[in-house]
């Protein structure tokens, strides 16, 4: 056996129609169909599901979080991206 | 890295632990950090999986298709507690066969606790009770843990539990109103179960001298006896609408404290257990590793299958092209 160990995969589930998926956790599966059945006996027991995505851990790329400052730094200084930054008298409503 | 670097990336954890910022796996923290969470990780998905085994006894003994149905349930979400548990460690960067030896080899523990034989029904109600209320006891502050995936894996655990304690008091509930004999078993275990469960809690404070790192590191909220403490205070009102009495007769009101005292802990035995010499010790270990030993070839012919599949699907790609 060259692998001790079955491939790690991520699971996201949507909770209910209308919402995303939501990363819940991972779980060991030789291949997709695996994953999706073990996902839905170890995470979605009690109905917690109504869609699984299942996709294998090495292909998911990450931000490195030490590098977050300069990654996010762009946002920081735009304070007119939000609509506070607007002066409107309070006869203005609805908007 | 020079000291100063070091020095400067460790005061930046702290920080962040201590404006309640939760640590993620990518992010930088203490070695010592993640090696004690591997070690209190490991140790408690192991205990989930170890502890399917005392009440895996009973499923096929339950008194009706009712219990069956719940005690099935409850083993089951401890199979699940434990895969969460794992997942949550080798975020850590621990793979999972690595664990498993561990615990093979017995270089990683297990709690206690489930070294102990479930001689009747009855201690099946009773560990429900005990066993999985003083574990709800650790849990829910857990739920609070610096390290995100452990944190996030026991809000899931926690949320679960509670069903567990539930059927476990509904079974000895149940017994409380039966027979004479009936009564005698639900108090024979509670004899048996009460100690060892105030035992769960680990050392006291004084002889836990990693206590005061865990609890800067936000990953302990609470000192052992101050959880044993809510354990045995809950508890007492609980036996008393069981009608069972709680075999310590040093139990106490204490209306200055406004806590039950309680007498003093066997801690030979509880050393003694966890050195690999209490009841069941051999025969749980043997038992895991048969199961594992005797899965090898199902997860081999599993993972050749896949990659089987995969190569057919690639040829058909190939020939289609
Ligand atoms: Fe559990
Ligand atoms: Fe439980």
């Amino acid at each position: 056996m060259s692998k001790k160990n079955w491939p790690l995969w991520e699971v996201f589930i949507r909770s209910k129609q209308g919402l995303n998926h939501k990363h819940v956790g991972s779980l060991h599966a030789t291949n997709a169909e695996m994953a999706i059945e073990n996902a839905r006996d170890v995470y979605t027991r009690r109905k917690e599901g109504v869609s699984i995505w299942v996709v294998e851990s090495v292909h998911i790329s990450a931000s490195n979080p030490d590098a977050s400052d300069e990654l996010f730094e762009p946002a920081t200084d735009k304070v007119y991206r939000h609509p506070t930054f607007y002066d409107l008298p309070d006869e203005v409503k609805h908007m | 890295m020079t000291d100063a670097k070091q020095l400067s990336l460790e005061d930046n954890f702290q920080a962040k632990v201590d404006a309640e910022i939760k640590i993620e796996p990518k992010d930088w923290m203490p070695e010592k950090y993640r090696k004690t969470l591997i070690r209190q990780i490991s140790q408690h998905a192991h205990s989930e999986i170890v502890g399917m085994l005392p009440e895996g006894n009973w499923i096929t003994r339950a008194p009706s298709l009712r219990r069956k149905l719940g005690l099935l349930a409850k083993v089951q979400d401890e199979a699940g507690h434990g895969l969460y548990l794992y997942s949550a460690c080798e975020t850590l960067g621990i793979e999972r066969d690595t664990l498993l030896d561990q615990l093979h080899t017995g270089k990683a523990k297990y709690s206690s606790i489930f070294n102990y034989p479930t001689t009747t029904w009855a201690d099946i109600g009773a560990i429900g009770w005990l066993v999985d209320g003083a574990a709800i006891m650790n849990q829910v502050p857990i739920c609070r843990c610096s390290y995100g995936p452990y944190a996030r894996a026991m809000v899931r655990v926690c949320k679960e539990e509670s069903f567990h304690q539930r059927q476990g008091f509904e079974i000895l509930l149940t017994l409380s109103k039966g027979t004479d004999e009936q009564r005698a078993m639900l108090q024979d275990a509670v004899n048996r179960w009460w100690w060892p469960s105030v035992m769960m809690f680990g050392p006291s404070d004084k002889d836990s001298p990693n206590t005061a790192q865990s609890m800067k590191w936000k990953i302990k909220r609470f000192t052992n006896d101050d959880l044993r403490q809510k354990f045995v205070d809950v508890c007492v009102g609980q036996a008393e609408i069981l009608g069972v009495t709680l075999p310590d007769p040093d139990l106490k009101y204490n209306e200055e404290t406004g806590h039950w005292d309680f007498g003093t802990i066997n801690w030979d035995e509880f050393w003694q257990v966890v050195k690999g010499n209490g009841p069941c010790n051999r025969q749980r270990l043997n038992a895991r590793k048969k199961a594992h030993e005797e899965g090898a070839w199902v997860r081999e012919a599993a993972m050749a299958y896949a990659e089987k599949q995969e190569q057919c699907e690639v040829a058909s790609v190939a020939k289609v092209a």
